[in-house]
């Protein structure tokens, strides 16, 4: 299974689905990564973590330990 | 009655320069009860029977997070008349979840789409006529920050709240999900009036804990509610709190792909290209170094600082003090009198309004760099670090700062969105040994550590060390334990923030410290002052002079508590009566000691008296004396700040407790292992060191608590 910690910097994904639940899967699905929603990784901060990306038109700031409760898969033609 | 609308929107949608352009000048700030969130309310201008209620920047109404609980607390109990929502409609998707939300409450609603201008110049299109028909209610186009279309749409809002009708929410999901909604509804919410019954649906179906538990509903009820819930998620292969987010936001899909016209122009936007260099790989943290090292040198270092002597010596040194002095002794008052008045009270004042210029200055960078976007790439750049010790990466600048002064240093953690980490952040700040602080080090270190480096370095060591320590073993209590803050974060686009809304932030911060913090300091200063002048001289209780403090009130209450002090070697009352004036201000530690050793007045290091205090004190005891200082509870100011910031007596009083009695075990530690390596035979004490240092250890090791 791929997830969101793992893509690497300047691809595009698409969210398959949501693993966990509480808190922080709500958050992030109220931030617009639901299910079919592309998610373009921009770029990891500094240190090494938060990773920050793109959806739905606006940039986002994700840990990674989070970005791991996002299942991905690559888009349509595109590499992962 | 006051009719009361809603102010709602997500953060960083333009919701701050609305409120200001609908209420102009007439606000009151205060908190939500019982929380460290900012509320503001203020009249509507031109309708002085319409309040605007400013609800917290929020995303969605999810029962997570404090800001998202009061505004969903405020909308369903409170019942406002009708909701402003302001919608960014530079990014018109994640507003708009939010809008779906506020949809369902049966509350009259107006939509107002921010950013016009910023749209316009884009060359995009909204289509304001379809998308009022698919939010099912009135939508305009407004520049907040130029003022287009917000009359326009308050003026709606207030005949939707004044016309008393009421908003019956529709169907927006797919079928089997509205089924479900419908069979709950059915079953369990009849009792309810028609326009509320599909908020409290919704959140059954979504198995929302505090919505369960208002309504009160059965076991057989709940159960009932399941079994909807149950076929409705195997149906669709996913959880229920899963297809209420996923189906919202496919309904807004449609609605944007109907509306919304994007103009085909270059990926990268001018937010994108200023980010590339600032959260750069390799340029992000010299990037941040500076920009912290322009904060601090401004507003500590230079102008802040020129601001708070000048008001400090000058106005109230030069002008203020000798002019009430000269006043009160022409007039004749009696001299207890005067001494009240200017000693006490005057210079109370002064110690309340010595900080606001500085503050002011702060609190103008801390606006800029909030609402220009950088304060968000903190918290991108530092939270690796900071993380780890239940604090924000946006608890940088208050550590920062508290090198200079703790009280615009705790005022500057209202940036932390974070409650926990928020009210960590202002219980540890002031460990930072701020300039006040600096005396004490040079004196202990003048007198019993000459020429030992060390000793003025390491008093930031064991102020880092503290809040480290602090942070990983408060974050293990149950206080701050609970739901993990999610760190799932807007980095809102850069863009130059209007000047007015920076003064006025400023302003309304500055104003609220003197309002709120300027009450105990004033006493507390007060009562220091009485029990200093005021003591028992040859068998009578009179007025004293300034060099008599050793026959004061306060001498007394010195020689009372002394023994408190004697495990950290330190248990004379000299010592006792300049750690109770320290907290009037730290410096006063110094002058205190001069004082009751012979000397009317000391250098700022104390070194008349350096021969007399090594006589005193042993090293081992200095530097206990030096570590409790040093992390005891601040002065009164800053005491004051973190009582307005944490807007709780029962926090306050822990915070305090904790700063002292971190300090006390801490010095003990200190006291006690410096005098067995400098050759001391140990006591009952010594083992009872041991049991402290393990509790400590076992504090800061132990595994968290588990969530239940």
């Amino acid at each position: 299974m791929e997830t969101l910690n793992n893509v690497k910097v300047g691809d595009t994904v698409i969210t398959v689905k949501l693993h966990g639940e509480g808190a922080v899967k709500r958050r992030i699905m109220d931030m617009g990564i639901t299910k079919g929603t592309s998610i373009m990784v921009r770029k990891v901060a500094p240190l090494g973590d938060p990773i920050e990306v793109k959806v739905r038109g606006y940039e986002l700031s994700i840990r990674k330990a989070d970005a791991e409760m996002v299942e991905v898969e690559p888009r349509e033609g595109g590499k992962l | 009655m006051d009719t009361k609308i809603a102010l709602a929107g997500n953060p960083n949608s333009g919701k701050t320069t609305l409120f200001n352009a609908l209420t102009g000048s007439s606000q009151y700030v205060g908190n939500w009860p019982g929380v460290t969130v900012e509320k503001k309310e203020g009249r509507l201008k031109g309708h002085d029977d319409v309040i605007i209620a400013d609800l917290p920047g929020i995303y969605s109404l999810s029962p997570y997070t404090l800001e998202e609980a009061i505004a969903r607390k405020y909308l369903t109990t409170e019942g406002p008349d009708a909701i402003l929502n302001i919608v960014d409609g530079t990014n018109l998707e994640r507003n708009l979840y939010l809008t779906t939300q506020l949809m369902e409450l049966g509350i009259p609603m107006v939509v107002a789409v921010n950013m016009n201008d910023v749209i316009d110049k884009n060359g995009d299109k909204i289509d304001i006529v379809s998308l009022s028909e698919k939010l099912m209610c009135p939508v305009f186009s407004i520049s907040a920050l130029n003022g287009a279309g917000v009359a326009e749409a308050a003026n709606a809002a207030v005949k939707l709240a004044k016309s008393g009708k009421r908003r019956i929410p529709r169907h927006i999901f797919k079928g089997s999900v509205e089924h479900a909604i419908a069979h709950i509804e059915e079953m369990v919410l009849h009792s309810v009036p028609e326009d509320k019954q599909r908020w409290f649906a919704v959140k059954l179906f979504e198995r929302d804990k505090d919505i369960q538990k208002q309504l009160g509903l059965s076991e057989e009820a709940l159960d009932h509610i399941e079994q909807d819930i149950k076929r409705c998620t195997e149906e669709m292969g996913d959880d229920a709190e899963s297809i209420v987010t996923a189906e919202r936001y496919a309904y807004i899909d449609s609605a944007v792909k109907k509306c919304y016209v994007r103009n085909e122009r270059e990926m990268m936007t001018p937010s994108d290209k200023i980010d590339r260099v600032i959260t750069n790989r390799w340029l992000a943290l010299p990037l941040f170094a500076a920009v912290m090292f322009v904060v601090y040198y401004i507003s500590v270092t230079t102008v802040g600082t020129i601001l708070t002597d000048w008001t400090n010596d000058t106005l109230f040194g030069k002008i203020v003090v000798p002019a009430a002095a000269s006043a009160l002794e022409k007039s004749g008052c009696a001299a207890w009198l005067q001494g009240l008045l200017v000693d006490g009270i005057v210079s109370g004042v002064g110690a309340v309004l010595g900080f606001v210029p500085q503050m002011l200055v702060l609190f103008f960078f801390l606006a800029f760099l909030e609402d220009c976007g950088y304060m968000a790439r903190i918290a991108f750049i530092m939270d690796r670090i900071f993380r780890k010790f239940g604090l924000s990466g946006k608890s940088f600048i208050p550590m920062l700062i508290g090198t200079g002064c703790g009280v615009p240093a705790i005022m500057a953690s209202r940036t932390i969105e974070n409650e926990h980490d928020r009210r960590m952040t202002i219980m540890t700040t002031t460990f930072i040994p701020c300039g006040a602080k600096l005396p004490i080090i040079a004196l202990i270190a003048g007198a019993l550590f000459p020429g030992a480096a060390w000793v003025p370095s390491s008093a930031y060591f064991v102020g880092i060390a503290a809040i480290v320590c602090s942070g990983v073993i408060l974050k293990k209590t149950s206080m701050f334990s609970g739901d993990p803050a999610p760190f799932v974060m807007e980095l809102p686009a850069y863009h130059m923030p209007a000047a007015s809304n920076i003064l006025r932030s400023m302003w309304e911060r500055g104003s609220s410290f003197i309002k709120k913090a300027g009450t105990i300091i004033l006493l507390s200063t007060v009562f220091v002052w009485f029990t200093s002048f005021f003591g028992w001289m040859d068998g009578s209780f009179a007025m004293l002079e300034g060099d008599q403090l050793d026959h004061s009130i306060l001498a007394r209450i010195g020689a009372t508590i002394a023994w408190i002090f004697s495990p950290l070697g330190w248990g004379n009352w000299k010592a006792a009566v300049a750690a109770i004036t320290g907290l009037v201000a730290k410096e006063n530690v110094v002058g205190t000691f001069g004082i009751l050793y012979g000397f009317s007045e000391v250098a700022e290091d104390g070194s008349e008296i350096w021969g007399q205090l090594r006589a005193a004190f042993t090293p081992a005891a200095a530097y206990s004396f030096l570590v409790f200082n040093l992390l005891c509870a601040p002065c009164f100011a800053a005491m004051g700040a973190i009582r307005r910031e944490m807007n709780n007596a029962r926090w306050f009083w822990f915070a305090i407790a904790y700063q002292t009695g971190l300090a006390y075990a801490a010095a003990f530690c200190i006291y006690q292992a410096g005098s067995l390596f400098a050759g001391g035979s140990p006591s009952a004490w010594t083992a009872v060191m041991a049991v402290v240092i393990l509790i400590f250890f076992y504090m800061l090791f132990r595994r968290p608590r588990e969530e239940d």
